[in-house]
């Protein structure tokens, strides 16, 4: 069970990040950034074994007393990080993976909208007058993203 | 093979009616390339999104350039790039000698007359 996801952009900055709310959110939000310092270091191609892999699947970035955190990179350098509990020990590798892959999909749906700009935050609240309808297409995909990070959030495993 | 010229037929389209709907000025200054150049952007990067999904990883920039010129180019305009020429110090020249967009309308009657009229300063 994901207790944070995070989709993160070429240049380091937040597009979404979401936390379960029942913690002080602050703290996982500072774990996401340091994790991208682990993140760059496993895409710089630094040793052999790192370059033969070539997968998109970052694995396990580090392990901190509660939580592990997990890593995964798009070609376009877009990055997703997700926090899990570490009491959680029956979530193997290739749920971790799947859960990735499902995010990669969303990720790219939410990238072919038209109305969305690449750059943007993706959030599925918005108070803009005018375009109904272009708002409403808008809304329902970020909404799918939303729901679908949701499902992995409140996923029992 | 219809639905290739259905997408030929728009996008030249495309082309004209933004260049109808430019204001004054627009033409000259270039503000239409630009609109048109703005479009091909943004729907080259849903395309890349979509198809660099499954693709391994790249190592460098030379891998980007071969997924472009063989995948990405298969995959839109269903032939590869004929050409690719770099300086080794970032500049990639990509060659293609028959363009899917434009071979319909370069062989028409009504290019080759009004080529010979344009002005090439």
């Amino acid at each position: 069970m994901a207790v944070c996801v995070a989709v993160i952009a070429k240049e380091n900055y937040p597009l979404y990040i979401r936390s379960v709310p029942t913690e002080n959110e602050l703290k996982f939000h500072y774990m996401v950034h340091t994790s991208l310092d682990v993140v760059d270091e496993k895409i710089s191609a630094m040793g052999k074994a790192l370059v033969d892999q070539r997968e998109l699947y970052l694995g396990l970035l580090y392990p901190t007393e509660d939580y592990k955190v997990y890593g995964y990179v798009t070609n376009s350098k877009v990055k997703f990080v997700m926090v899990v509990d570490s009491s959680n020990t029956a979530l193997r590798d290739n749920e971790i993976r799947s859960m990735f892959r499902k995010l990669h999909n969303s990720y790219t749906d939410v990238m072919c909208n038209p109305f969305y700009n690449p750059g943007d935050r993706i959030q599925s609240r918005q108070r803009v007058e005018g375009q109904v309808s272009s708002l409403n297409w808008t809304v329902s995909l970020c909404r799918a993203f939303d729901s679908m990070v949701t499902s992995m959030m409140i996923q029992v495993c | 093979m219809a639905d290739e010229a259905l997408f030929l037929l728009l996008h030249n389209e495309l082309v004209s009616g933004v260049y109808k709907s430019a204001e004054q000025g627009e033409v000259e200054n270039g503000r239409c390339i630009t609109k048109l150049e703005n479009m091909g952007f943004r729907v080259g990067q849903g395309l890349i999104e979509r198809f660099t999904k499954d693709t391994a990883r790249f190592k460098d920039e030379l891998d980007i350039m071969k997924f472009i010129c063989k995948d990405f180019w298969t995959t839109v305009f269903k032939k590869q790039i004929d050409n690719l020429r770099t300086n080794h110090q970032g500049i990639y020249v990509l060659q293609d000698n028959k363009f899917r967009l434009l071979t319909q309308m370069s062989a028409g009657k009504q290019y080759l007359e009004h080529a010979s009229k344009v002005n090439f300063r």
